[in-house]
């Protein structure tokens, strides 16, 4: 390899080596600086500029050819570069909403924004995976980030409980998906990508490959919360510090789902006829799990976790499909997906009263008497994350449904559209609450940051309206390239 | 009797069944989580070393060295959490962990 090639490698690498070498960097600023406040401050502002300019980076990469780089171990193309931008914005709002919560919540410790993006440069490496160490190492440094951040409330039990339960379980998926690995590896010969897609398609019937195939699929499963992989959702929503759940909700489900859409079609896209049935039985799990599951629940947090697991169901529905067509409806349903949550968190982190925060649904009781504005975004966003017609989140669900009915899977879309019947009882339930109960209280002002990102998120459900099939174009030449 | 690549995908087969079985049907002590997650992980670390011998392939091998990094990192993140857990709790039981239900 010699020194151009290296270091064309290394350009490609760009949004990567920023965010590893800036991360390093803030952990120095946040140590020396004076006061610890005064350090968390300035590491969350620098952390946000960063990620803004590791999602430029990857903007500008994306008007090259991109290119497999380090002997095919990291793969920089349309797709990875889609996601790492969208997975780049989702952490830096969720950045934008724990500014001042943390300080409220006396948490303002700069090694929170240092955490955030040692995990969005795993997730960035995980979305590149061409390999199956750079898939597993990438994994890993988001989840051992993720791990800390659910626990970061460190004197609360419930926080701790969370990041418990989720290292516990996070740690048996890992488990797991290694074991498929290494299956994978023993009975292909290899663990790059193109050279297990060249053994999928020899053996079609392989057994021991698609043994390796399911252990690698349930523990993408965990990371993404699909059912039956999915007891730890509604606790860690619930239990860890606010905006930590707000990113929980974005940023990982996004790079997760991106991993398992490439694994799918990438090297085992021969195989689809025995993925295919794996994935509709998660998907269909998930839809059940999220729709019943979220109608008796009070804390807002929790039925928000039970939201993501349903919707990761709905995504599923797409990419059971193994066509093209299915590749970049989940990656539309989920930058919609991630919009919606991100300002329904956004409204949850308004809730603060004189006592502290309250997460119950009973607290926004008429909201659109006391905070028309804050009403009506969480109504629209609501509105969006269930897929009412005529707000982005639609489209979101109509593609994905598109891609299985035009795969044959039209019962599957059935299916599917009654289970989101059912769901949007739940949606339903808070914008009741907001619009038909009493008041039973004010909450106090929200801080800008949160109240700058529940208005943008409202208005963007119906002001990208316009917008869709610009996004349509750009979802379909990032996603188009994968699946058959 | 010759030892076959057979023997050893069987040994890491019965260590990692006894590691997943060890998370669900302990009860009693989280140290004991730590520790099934361990034997999976060196389970992972066996079929990988046995499948890269058979095939003649240094990456198995490489991935082993990989894991067995993660795995250290990975332990030092669990005992760090269960501290925090243990500091707040005064035990570190598996059924005390139960705050949030449903």
């Amino acid at each position: 390899m010699t020194a151009s090639m290296l270091l064309a490698d290394l350009t490609l690498m760009t949004p990567e080596l920023m965010l590893a070498v800036g991360a390093l960097a803030l952990l120095l600023v946040g140590v020396y600086w004076k006061s610890e406040l005064g350090g968390a401050r300035i590491v969350m502002r620098l952390t946000i500029g960063l990620l803004v300019l590791a999602a430029g980076a990857a903007i500008w990469l994306a008007q090259g050819d991109g290119g497999d780089t380090f002997n095919g171990a990291f793969n920089v193309d349309a797709f990875s570069l889609y996601a790492k931008t969208a997975v780049f914005f989702a952490a830096a709002v969720a950045l934008l909403l724990a500014f001042k919560f943390l300080e409220a919540e006396k948490l303002a410790k700069f090694e929170y924004p240092v955490l955030i993006a040692l995990a969005s440069l795993g997730m960035a490496i995980m979305v590149s995976a061409d390999d199956l160490i750079t898939l597993y190492m990438g994994l890993e440094l988001q989840s051992l980030s993720l791990y800390i951040l659910a626990a970061f409330n460190r004197d609360s039990l419930r926080s701790s409980e969370a990041g418990l339960k989720y290292f516990v379980l996070g740690a048996l998926s890992s488990g797991l998906l290694l074991y498929g690995a290494s299956l994978i590896y023993g009975f292909s010969g290899t663990t790059d990508f193109d050279g297990i897609a060249i053994a999928a398609a020899e053996a079609g019937n392989n057994v021991g490959l698609l043994f390796g195939l399911v252990f690698l699929v349930s523990g993408l499963a965990f990371k993404i919360s699909a059912a039956p992989f999915h007891m730890w959702t509604p606790d860690v929503y619930e239990g860890a510090p606010t905006p930590v759940a707000a990113f929980f909700a974005t940023a990982p489900k996004l790079a997760a789902m991106a991993l398992l859409a490439r694994v799918l079609t990438e090297p085992f896209g021969a195989m689809v006829d025995q993925w295919q049935q794996v994935i509709i039985v998660l998907a269909i799990l998930s839809m059940a799990v999220g729709s019943f599951g979220a109608l008796m629940q009070t804390n807002i947090k929790r039925l928000m976790g039970y939201s993501s697991i349903g919707n990761v169901g709905y995504a599923l529905v797409g990419l059971s499909s193994g066509t093209a067509i299915g590749v970049w409806a989940v990656l539309l349903y989920f930058t919609l997906y991630i919009i919606g949550v991100a300002g329904a968190f956004a409204v949850i982190l308004s809730m603060r009263k004189a006592e502290g925060m309250v997460e119950r649904i009973d607290d926004l009781a008429g909201l659109s008497k006391t905070r028309p504005a804050l009403a009506w975004a969480m109504t629209a966003l609501m509105f969006s994350i269930g897929g009412m017609p005529f707000l982005v989140g639609f489209f979101g669900k109509f593609f994905v449904f598109y891609a299985a009915a035009s795969a044959g899977l039209v019962w599957l879309v059935v299916v599917a559209v009654l289970f989101s019947t059912v769901s949007i009882a739940y949606y339903l339930r808070v914008v009741k609450v907001i619009w038909f109960d009493e008041p039973t209280g004010e909450f106090l002002p929200a801080p800008a940051g949160v109240a700058f990102v529940s208005r943008a998120t409202g208005l963007a459900t119906v002001l990208l309206l316009p917008f869709m099939i610009a996004l349509i174009t750009l979802v379909v030449n990032a996603g188009g390239g994968l699946g058959g | 009797m010759e030892i076959t690549i057979g023997h050893y995908l069987a040994l890491a087969a019965i260590l990692f069944t006894i590691g997943v079985f060890g998370i669900f049907a302990n009860r009693k002590n989280i140290i004991i989580l730590l520790m099934c997650v361990e034997l999976m992980l060196l389970a992972v670390n066996i079929n990988l070393v046995a499948f890269s011998s058979f095939l003649g392939d240094l990456v198995g091998q490489v991935f082993a060295m990989f894991i067995l990094t993660v795995a250290a990192a990975e332990a030092a993140v669990g005992l760090a959490i269960l501290v925090v857990f243990f500091r707040n709790r005064g035990d570190i039981a598996v059924d005390g962990a139960n705050m949030m239900k449903g």
